[in-house]
């Protein structure tokens, strides 16, 4: 079987313990107005992310990936309730407006599934690229070309002066990616949050793009929450990969030992659930039941254990908290007991 | 794919139109009541006049109300009342008509050019731009030219003058709809095109249809009261709110303007209804679709 | 985990007549060639898959077997019709919907919004097959149980059913015309993972019942090993690789299929800057 062979290794240095964490976010409950009622879309979800270190997080429809981006980016729908805190450099980011608003959206990027919903189609790529650049931080015109010219390079998009010219149409679907990494980029941020970038692009091309997403991230030293369906897609470029179902957190672990040492069953089985290129299954080992949103789970158990292979009476009993264990975090409260039986390398 | 917000589970037996008018709010369900006095009227008038609408007696001519004639007389001495209650009936069929007439016809082939698209589409396209060209009260003067002055003239003339407006309306929509997978899945399922337009498309679209419907009632009332107005319409001395306007206009300088105004304000409360409603369920029927 | 359930390895000898064939298949949209010189065959009983990223053609191909295209050159025939040409009439078409069905990618447009998964199955049923109003009944009562439904799912409009659902309800309205091919045009792309399992391993037990056999689109090579014999994968309209799936994603020849087999991602897999080929269209693509 031809592997190809693999790019960077850990390149960037393990940041100093002591530093605080850049971004902090602590208890975020929100709701949103549905049918009438405020129904929860987030529950109490916290996680937090140190300067240069990149979060994966994982999950399903109505797990709440999305919802905690626009959240730290302040892009919530009118009308939505807060609740817990979301903490940027220790500054709180619900409080900010105006010019400290503006600050915070330079210092905090993001990037959406699909860039064309993003764009304006009558405005150049140019015009829009260096818009930050020059409205925000005062950037002459000129000067603001020439960088915005050297971040396509570096995401690969040649051409030059005549890029910037050009129309989103006129660009396919990877390139326009690339061009908004590039954007996002260059205001020099230090957090870029990456909603699903890749997921409306060929494989081929999500590869490309993931490659040079991770290289511009570790020459920047960046943080980044990668947010995406793909276990496997996370933990690629990825150092902690935090997994999410109906509204909560359920784990997180080093990206590393997330598929062979998962700490919970959700993780286990989601992992279990994708077929595998290498070889045929007679059948695949199946999740029953779907996944469920924050205001379809139950508030007092666990939201998994209708689902759950492993689950007990006393997982129905009450919510379990998010645990340390073995220097991740788990929402099972079997935990510890199932280790060892939970990842891949043994059977089911 | 969906946030899971929960939504509304429609059953299958409810039917959707009677849903739209009840969720579209206060000003909707005010003009959905105007409406159906009109009607009523409309059809019970004749029976609710106390006096012959028709009779002239001019020696009543522009007294004004009282003694059981709640809006007095008009130019030739009849119950104003009276009149307004039976004209209802012209004023609101006319209207009616048009509307039947151009909606068919307009959705026939609107649905037509959506599911040939191609070179079809572009006949009908062009045939409905050339149409369009002609405003409704030219078509209906040249109408009553050549077929004499009434109401059945200019409802058709009416009627052709609308049709293109709901075709282009509607083809916009039938398109969507006509490009979604379970058109194609009935297709390859081999269902016929006839089957698949009226069982699957037409219905699909339907909200809009109505809601277009109603808010050309409003249009085509105005329309004719106006052809009506300059006599190519219903003619006197039979009661039709447009003829009462054009009967009783010279009252207005003269010190009596309650018979004329009696009915524009027919006119104008019912053509606002109409309108009223109709922009609400477009509204719903646009939302509907997301 | 058992290896390859019911399916051979060595590819079976040809002593039947396919169920499917096209030979030469080539469509042209104005001046853009989208498939160009494509033939593929489909044993009874055995599973294809078309396998390629966008611009490479699969889509129009299915399209153009279902009869929603109409190739600008080449062959195509199923249980021994030819379907080259569109339907002479109706009741041509309604065999050929007997032949071939499909199931879409986007579970929200596929079934009409306004129909109950029983009113649309029904309605199939009506089409295909003149039967009484009991024996149409039981055999709705069995394809709802067969893609895993129940009764009370079957009577709501879709809009109260997950994508999973609609999945299963478009799967078991093309099954009503008892179809000899499925094709299955990126049928699970649009579903959860947890979601996607359950449907491929519907897929599976289905084949088991009923020996359809599938063409399944797909950019997935994952699922492909999972549902399918042989594979035929394409770039730009044409096929550059073909044959057992599992021999062509363990070891692919054509340096495409290696780069599409590189890209997918998996355990320890990391993404790679630079692999050869890489160059993407100016233009915007579809």
């Amino acid at each position: 079987m031809s592997e190809p062979a693999a790019a960077s290794q850990t390149v960037a240095p393990a940041p100093a313990a002591a530093a605080a964490p850049l971004l902090e976010v602590e208890g975020l409950t929100v709701r949103l107005r549905a049918g009438g009622a405020m129904q929860p879309v987030l529950r109490d979800v916290s996680v937090t992310i140190r300067a240069g270190e990149a979060l994966g997080l994982v999950g399903e429809s109505g797990s709440g990936k999305s919802m905690t981006a626009r959240a730290i980016d302040r892009l919530l729908p009118d009308g939505a309730e807060v609740d817990g805190s979301i903490r940027y450099e220790g500054h709180d980011v619900a409080s900010l407006s105006g010019t400290g608003l503006r600050q915070y959206r330079n210092q905090v990027a993001m990037i959406f599934q699909d860039p064309r919903a993003h764009t304006n189609p009558v405005r150049r790529i140019g015009d829009f690229m260096t818009e930050a650049l020059r409205t925000n931080l005062g950037v002459p015109g000129a000067e603001a070309n020439r960088r915005a010219v050297e971040m396509l390079e570096q995401v690969g998009v040649g051409g030059g002066a005549r890029r910037l010219r050009q129309h989103p149409h006129e660009l396919s679907g990877g390139m326009l990616q690339r061009v908004m990494i590039a954007a996002a980029l260059l205001t020099e941020p230090r957090l870029l949050l990456a909603d699903e970038p890749t997921t409306a692009l060929d494989v081929t091309t999500q590869s490309e793009v993931m490659a040079i997403l991770d290289d511009l991230r570790r020459e920047f030293g960046l943080a980044m929450l990668f947010i995406t369906h793909d276990l496997e897609l996370a933990a690629a470029i990825c150092d902690r990969t935090a997994v999410m179902y109906a509204g909560q957190i359920v784990e997180v672990r080093s990206s590393d030992r997330l598929h062979d040492d998962p700490l919970h069953p959700y993780t286990a089985a989601l992992a279990a659930a994708r077929p595998d290129i290498s070889r045929t299954a007679a059948r695949l080992l199946a999740i029953p039941g779907r996944p469920l949103s924050a205001f379809e789970a139950p508030a007092a158990e666990c939201a998994f254990a209708p689902r759950c292979a492993h689950a007990q009476e006393a997982c129905r009993a009450a919510l379990p908290e998010l645990a340390e264990l073995d220097g991740g975090l788990s929402r099972c409260r079997r935990a510890s007991e199932l280790r060892g039986r939970l990842g891949t390398a043994s059977d089911g | 794919m969906s946030a899971g917000i929960p939504v509304a589970v429609a059953e299958p037996g409810r039917p959707r139109v009677l849903i739209g008018v009840q969720s579209t709010g206060l000003a909707g369900i005010a003009s959905a009541a105007v409406i159906a006095v009109a009607t009523l009227v409309a059809v019970f008038g004749p029976l609710l006049a106390r006096t012959d609408p028709e009779l002239p007696n001019l020696s009543l001519a522009w007294i004004g109300p009282g003694g059981g004639h709640l809006l007095g007389f008009d130019v030739q001495g009849r119950d104003v009342l009276s009149r307004l209650l039976v004209g209802a009936r012209t004023s609101m069929l006319g209207p009616l008509v048009v509307v039947i007439v151009s909606v068919v016809t307009g959705t026939g082939f609107a649905v037509v050019a959506a599911w040939r698209r191609g070179a079809a589409d572009a006949v009908i396209s062009s045939g409905l731009d050339i149409l369009f060209a002609f405003p409704g009260i030219l078509l209906a003067v040249l109408a009553t030219a050549i077929f004499g002055a009434g109401l059945p003239a200019a409802a058709i003339s009416l009627s052709i003058a609308y049709m293109p407006y709901v075709a282009r309306v509607l083809r916009g929509a039938a398109l969507r709809e006509r490009s979604q997978p379970y058109v194609a899945a009935l297709e390859v399922q081999g269902a016929s095109a006839s089957s698949i337009c009226l069982r699957h498309l037409i219905p699909n679209i339907l909200p809009l249809i109505v809601a277009q419907a109603t808010i050309l009632f409003g249009y085509a009332m105005v329309d004719l009261a106006a052809i009506s107005f300059l006599g190519l319409g219903v003619q006197p001395p039979k009661p039709d709110w447009g003829v009462m306007i054009s009967e009783n206009q010279t009252g207005i300088v003269q010190g009596y303007p309650l018979p004329a105004l009696a009915a524009g304000l027919c006119i104008v409360a019912v053509v606002i209804a109409f309108n009223v409603l109709g922009e609400r369920l477009f509204e719903r029927a646009q939302a509907g679709r997301g | 985990m058992a290896e390859a359930g019911g399916a051979p390895v060595l590819e079976a000898p040809v002593l039947e007549a396919p169920v499917l064939e096209a030979t030469g298949l080539r469509k042209e949209f104005g001046s853009l060639v989208a498939v160009d010189d494509v033939s593929l065959r489909v044993q009874p009983a055995r599973s294809l898959a078309i396998v390629g990223e966008s611009g490479s053609g699969k889509t129009t191909i299915a399209r153009m077997i279902v009869g929603l295209e109409r190739p600008t050159s080449g062959t195509i025939s199923a249980c021994g019709h030819d379907r080259s040409r569109p339907a002479r009439s109706v009741r041509d078409r309604r065999r050929r919907g007997r032949e071939v069905q499909i199931v879409f990618q986007d579970p929200y447009t596929s079934l009409d919004p306004r129909q109950s998964p029983q009113a649309a199955i029904d309605e199939i049923l009506r089409l295909h097959h003149g039967w009484p109003d009991q024996r149409r009944r039981e055999r709705m009562a069995e394809l709802i149980d067969l893609v895993g439904l129940d009764i009370r799912q079957s009577r709501s409009l879709p809009r109260a059913l997950s994508g999973g659902q609609r999945q299963r309800v478009a799967i078991a309205r093309a099954l009503a015309a008892e179809p000899r091919i499925l094709i299955l045009d990126e049928s699970v792309a649009a579903l959860d993972v947890s979601i996607q399992a359950q449907v491929l391993n519907l897929l599976a037990d289905i084949r088991d019942e009923t020996s359809v056999s599938y063409v399944l689109i797909s950019h997935d090579l994952a699922v492909v090993r999972q549902l399918t014999d042989e594979v035929l994968v394409l770039h730009r309209g044409r096929v550059v690789e073909h044959g057992p799936t599992s021999r062509v994603l363990d070891d692919p020849q054509d340096s495409y299929t290696r780069r599409l087999r590189a890209s997918v991602p998996r355990p320890g897999w990391k993404p790679v800057r630079g692999l050869p080929a890489g160059k993407e269209q100016e233009a915007s693509s579809p």
